[in-house]
């Protein structure tokens, strides 16, 4: 060691460049295993899928498998979408449209959540924004909560007839996918 | 370890050479025979051994099951059924891992609880305590992951709903929540790749609880054990050695564990799991009530009891993390509640909260629940952070004796015995 220890010598140097040696061939060593714990090529190529509207009817709705997530699809009869159109901006949770179509800061209007010209189908990811459950609401005998929409029995949250949170513990409305009407009764998500 | 002589003697040749090469018979003996415990440890004190036990057990079942058990979401569920109904025994090997999960949660329970009383966690125990808290985080996670493996609908729901907890951490960074909860799934909802790796980590995690046993009865070898008076060995004469004293009281208190283990896994395996996790997982449908397994109760409690997500997760952690700093946030110079008339009220009525919280977490999310878990989880924190310090400053204890002998054997013998204090 040298005699004066304010300045740096040889074995201070080689000290620290083998730390650094160390530390960065650590953290390259330890990436491959953490990164491969995330969705791999194949799950990410399940992109998209098409689905045929024609035999929902008003008043029904159907539930599709997209990416391994629920997609629901109800085909809204005019006094839903009314009540949808209906609510003032400030009656909502959460103000923003959340469709992944659109920009981020896209007001939560029914307009914003459903395609222009198709407002009678309203196509959203069926998994709450609390914790994951999917909400009722799906099928006839299914409770669709205090707003007419769904209801996610876990933990109590209520969306509206446009999938918007309005009651309950869930901070975002529905996620809408991003989807196009491929023809007037054909969709493809994704 | 402490400071006690071992009494071991090699008298055998072969004993004689190895003892000079590796004195692991010596350790042994010192650690689990000569050991100086408390002359005056009651039964609550039994249920640090009936733990090592539950932990051997789960490990030898679980091994076992192992063998017989496919983990794939597409045969994850039919391989249990098939242990439960073909494998030869399979039924009582999977009822034992089972309700083996659920006894151990028990026992743990109660020796946290007995910690509490006794004030186990009090300077020097503090960072054995420290170690328990670890371990009883790493039994959670194990038994989490473990209620996955059988594949049905509250298995997937559950973890769905628990790994989702993560996604709250998006409303403070955005993305952040979602990348980890995909990186957990590995995939953008809970699927059979999720079950495969919870598998692996299933098996894992049983032996890193082992090593961090091993940690903990280090750190006790090394403090001591607590006693009911809360006082430390002082003479000889407070103690008694491990075997045979402590050896046999723990295996009469194991004994009746056992008679209740073995009631229910001969009698009511299912009592303590829930009906719906025997309809297979279906992604498509969710339970109409989704709930733990009874051990985790209270937790689900408080974190319903918040009305914010983010909020509701952090109490929940939270819950768990302040037993990290018992030991600092309890300010009594006095260990046992016994001898605190003040405190002994607060304790109990912090018992009482966490069986109501229990109580409450299993019914749904309703109104008057919800009020009331949230009082609950008000009074659980309280208790930690304003009870704890606070009662410890203003309360006068009873009348501590001057040691373990003459709490047992009154003032005057004791006195004869363990002449003055050290
Ligand atoms: C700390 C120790 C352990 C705990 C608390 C624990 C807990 C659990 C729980 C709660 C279940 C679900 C039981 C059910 O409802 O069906 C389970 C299942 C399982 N565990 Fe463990 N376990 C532990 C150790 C182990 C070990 C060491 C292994 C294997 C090496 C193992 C292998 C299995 C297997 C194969 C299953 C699926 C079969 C079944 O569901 O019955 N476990 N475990
Ligand atoms: S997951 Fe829907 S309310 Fe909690």
């Amino acid at each position: 060691m040298a005699l004066d220890a304010e300045e740096p010598d040889r074995r201070d140097f080689l000290v620290l460049a083998a730390g650094a040696f160390a530390a960065v061939g650590g953290a390259m060593t330890l990436w491959p295993f953490i990164q491969q714990m995330n969705p791999d090529a194949g799950a990410q190529a399940l992109a998209s899928i098409e689905v045929e509207l024609s035999p929902v009817k008003e008043g029904q709705a159907i539930t599709v498998l997209w990416r391994g997530k629920p997609v629901f699809i109800r085909h809204r009869t005019p006094e839903e979408i009314k009540a949808a159109t209906a609510v003032p901006m400030d009656a909502l949770v959460d103000p923003l449209a959340r469709n992944d179509a659109l920009p981020e800061d896209t007001p939560a209007t029914d307009l914003n959540r459903t395609k222009d010209g198709h407002e009678n189908w309203i196509i959203m990811v069926g998994i709450c924004t609390h914790l994951g459950c999917i909400p009722k609401g799906q099928s006839m005998g299914d409770s669709k909560g205090d707003f007419g929409g769904w209801f996610c029995p876990c933990h109590g949250s209520h969306y509206d007839t446009a999938g918007r949170i309005r009651k309950g513990p869930a901070p975002r409305n529905l996620e809408v996918p991003v989807y196009n009407f491929v023809s007037d009764t054909k969709i493809k998500i994704g | 370890m402490s400071g006690h002589e071992s009494t071991y003697e090699p008298t055998t040749a072969f004993g004689k050479w190895l003892d000079a090469r590796l004195p692991i018979v010596r350790m042994v003996h010192a650690q689990a025979v000569d050991f100086p415990t408390p002359r005056n440890l009651n039964y609550w004190w039994t249920f640090g051994g009936i733990l090592s036990f539950c932990l051997v057990a789960q490990i030898v079942t679980g091994i076992v099951l192992a063998m017989h058990y496919q983990p794939s979401a597409e045969l994850a569920f039919d391989s249990v059924e098939r242990i439960r109904r073909d494998v030869n025994f399979g039924w009582l090997l999977r009822n034992l891992h089972a309700v083996g999960a659920s006894m151990f949660f028990l026992a743990a329970y109660i020796h946290i609880f007995r910690g509490l009383y006794y004030g186990s966690y009090k300077a020097p125990r503090e960072v054995l305590w420290i170690i328990g808290v670890l371990i009883f985080l790493a039994m959670m996670a194990t038994a989490f992951m473990g209620y996955s493996l059988p594949w049905g609908q509250m298995s997937l729901w559950g973890v769905t709903v628990i790994t989702n907890l993560f996604s709250s951490l998006d409303s403070i960074w955005k993305g952040l929540g979602t990348t980890i909860v995909e990186w957990l799934w590995g995939g953008y909802s809970v699927s059979g790749v999720t079950l495969n790796r919870f598998y692996a980590l299933h098996y894992l995690l049983p032996f890193v609880l082992a090593g961090l046993v091993g940690l903990h009865i280090w750190a006790l070898h090394v403090v001591g054990q607590n006693s009911p008076t809360g006082l430390d060995i002082k003479t000889k004469s407070d103690s008694v050695p491990f075997t045979p004293y402590a050896t046999s009281k723990d295996a009469v208190g194991m004994f009746a564990f056992l008679l209740l283990f073995c009631w229910f896994a001969f009698f009511l395996p299912d009592y303590l799991g829930h009906a719906d996790n025997y309809i297979p997982a279906n992604p498509l449908v969710t339970p109409p009530h989704i709930v733990p397994e009874w051990y985790f109760l209270p937790f689900y409690a408080i974190l319903r009891a918040i009305p914010s997500k983010l909020g509701g997760v952090i109490a929940m952690f939270g819950a768990i993390a302040v037993l990290f700093f018992v030991p600092w946030l309890d300010t009594s110079k006095v260990r046992s509640t016994k001898y605190r008339p003040l405190y002994r009220w607060f304790f109990w009525l912090f018992a009482f909260s966490c069986l109501a919280l229990g109580w409450l977490g299993s019914k749904p999310a309703e109104a008057e629940y919800v009020f009331w878990a949230r009082v609950f989880t008000f009074y659980y924190f309280a208790h930690f952070l304003i009870v704890m310090p606070l009662v410890g400053w203003f309360e006068t204890p009873l009348k501590v004796p001057g040691s373990i002998t003459e709490a047992v054997l009154g003032k005057d013998k004791g006195a004869k015995l363990a002449p003055a204090k050290s």
